[in-house]
């Protein structure tokens, strides 16, 4: 007869083996990184221009061009994406609106990256004539990172309990009373967790921004919303696959330098998750 | 009193347009699509278009069949959720069951990070060192083909194959697998033949988006494929997913030409591809609830 335990010690080595097999690989992505790109980092690569063809220089126009989009796209999206998460979590009944609602949610979720930039290139910059711009990049942007702000600050204001809305409710504050100086004080938390996530996220996406605001080549910083920009994950694109002759150096510097921003503010919200959850006092 | 009342009517109609805000999105998000994408039907047939077997859209006169394109999506993708989803749901069940409470929680923040790394910093990676790797195993006059794609790409669906068949596990009644054990069945049979089965179509739900997440990945694909539009014949030859078309060429295309429009088709491809993943995926979680 077949021996149960050993069957058992055969499968937990095989799950283990999975589960080797994708921290490992991020781990040494994330070292590798770090390692190759560190030497390139100093005062100068973080705040000169790019020069020489983009081959020397800095990078400091990407930044301040990620920077801008990604305040953009916050501006248009916190709002619109709170304000339905409210909806979805005080006012929403159980009926097929609803449904509908969150199944639109996950589809706008699930839309590849690259029709965003299609969807933001036919509305933004050819129909409303924005033109390849800081405006049409961030609201491209925003409209992409709405499902991730709604789903996180629904579940945050969810979180809050219900017996927190009935005292309120009971004290003769009304409604939106209620949700403005009991709910929403009390999910902030959860909703900042959502917003960081979400920024996270605009920072890194180089799909949608390719026809609605990268500028390949810009070396001073935009000057209006009506402005083209550079951005760090475009750049990256373009010096490991545009350009030949890059130094190494440069773009193992450029990938930490967007893979730190991305994974500091992932860290940030996950720390602001953590921290919230030990406190909770329900 | 009055001023009160109506600035709570007004702020919370301006809720309720915000709650309506994402279908609003969504269709505004598909009619534009139509509307750009449809005007290429006015010269190629839908069915030259989707089963052409040939993508030259520059020459004269255009030939525009994504037939190409369509398999190296499916081959990319095919090749990704072969090594995604063993690996992904064994993960799933390592961290779910077996993992220390400690454990769990560092292997969990290290999957979300997985997930937080840009498309565009895999591609690099997979560029620098995936890409020369495989050349040098395969001995192939260049290593950019649909098998880097489809490793690298794996990276992609599994945290998404990850966390939601994780929760899937995790949401399977306590009294199932209590029941199991005082059977005297051992872990791992418990795992095997009751937490498997009564988690599947959250599980199925997990593979499904994981498999959507790659399908319309752009970057990395388009970075580490080689993308070449031409029939694929082996997982060791370049090709190139429509994702990667669209990406590569709208900056040439000329906003209102025949390619334009045909760029904006393969839009509407994808967000029907995508569309009927996540209706289905969220069926079956939605089954599972219930």
């Amino acid at each position: 007869m077949k021996n149960p335990y050993r069957s058992q010690k055969i499968a937990f080595f095989f799950l283990f083996l999975a589960t080797l097999l994708i921290v490992i690989p991020v781990g040494l992505i994330v070292v590798v990184i770090i390692q190759k790109g560190l030497p390139a980092i100093n005062w100068q690569f973080l705040s000169d221009i790019p020069r020489q063809g983009m081959r020397a220089g800095g990078i400091f126009p990407a930044i301040i061009g990620t920077l801008y989009l990604v305040t953009g796209a916050i501006l248009f999206a916190l709002p619109i994406g709170l304000l339905a998460a409210i909806y979805l979590s005080e006012y929403a009944k159980d009926n097929a609106l609803t449904r509908i609602i969150k199944l639109a949610i996950v589809n706008l979720a699930g839309v590849p990256s690259v029709v965003y930039g299609l969807f933001g290139l036919a509305l933004f910059v050819v129909f409303l004539k924005f033109g390849a711009s800081i405006l049409a990049g961030s609201l491209t942007l925003g409209i992409m990172i709405l499902p991730v702000i709604i789903t996180t600050s629904r579940e945050a204001l969810e979180s809050v309990p219900q017996s927190f809305r009935e005292v309120s409710l009971s004290l003769g504050a009304s409604k939106w009373h209620t949700i403005r100086h009991i709910v929403l004080p009390n999910a902030i938390p959860g909703i900042l967790t959502g917003t960081i996530l979400g920024l996270g996220r605009a920072a890194g996406e180089t799909a949608p921004i390719l026809f609605t605001v990268a500028a390949f080549y810009l070396p001073r910083l935009p000057k209006s919303v009506f402005d083209q920009a550079m951005a760090l994950p475009y750049h990256l694109y373009v010096i490991s696959t545009q350009v030949p002759n890059v130094d190494e150096k440069i773009r193992y510097g450029t990938a930490l330098v967007l893979l730190a921003i991305v994974l500091f503010m992932n860290l940030v919200a996950i720390i602001i998750r953590t921290k919230y959850r030990k406190r909770k006092k329900w | 009193m009055l001023v009160r009342k109506f600035k709570e009517f007004v702020i919370e109609k301006l809720i309720l347009i915000c709650g309506l805000a994402s279908i609003f999105f969504v269709v505004l998000i598909f009619l534009f699509l139509l509307k750009e994408g449809l005007a290429v039907f006015k010269t190629v047939g839908p069915f030259k278009f989707l089963f052409g077997k040939s993508w030259y859209p520059i020459s004269e006169p255009a030939q525009l069949g994504i037939l190409p394109l369509i398999l190296g999506s499916l081959l990319v993708t095919l090749g990704a959720a072969v090594i995604s989803i063993p690996i992904g749901v064994g993960c799933a069940i390592y961290i779910a069951e077996i993992a220390p409470a400690k454990t769990k929680d560092i292997l969990k923040a290290g999957i979300e990070l997985l997930a937080a790394i840009p498309s565009v910093v895999l591609g690099f990676v997979g560029m620098i060192t995936l890409v020369p790797l495989v050349k040098n195993i395969f001995h192939l006059p260049t290593g950019l083909t649909a098998l880097s794609g489809s490793i690298m790409l794996a990276f992609m669906a599994m945290p998404t194959i990850v966390s939601i068949a994780e929760d899937a596990l995790y949401s399977v009644p306590k009294n199932y697998k209590e029941g199991a054990l005082a059977l005297g069945a051992t872990h791992w049979q418990t795992i095997w033949r009751v937490m498997l089965p009564a988690s599947s179509s959250g599980i199925l739900a997990a593979v499904m988006l994981g498999i959507g997440r790659v399908i319309g990945e752009t970057m990395a694909v388009m970075m580490i494929t080689g993308n070449a539009a031409v029939i694929p014949h082996s997982i060791l030859v370049s090709v190139r997913t429509l994702t990667a078309t669209i990406a590569a060429e709208m900056g040439e295309a000329v906003v209102g030409s025949e390619h334009y429009f045909a760029l904006f088709a393969i839009g509407i491809v994808l967000f029907i591809i995508s569309f009927a993943i996540n209706v289905t995926a969220d069926l079956f979680l939605h089954r599972r609830q219930q």
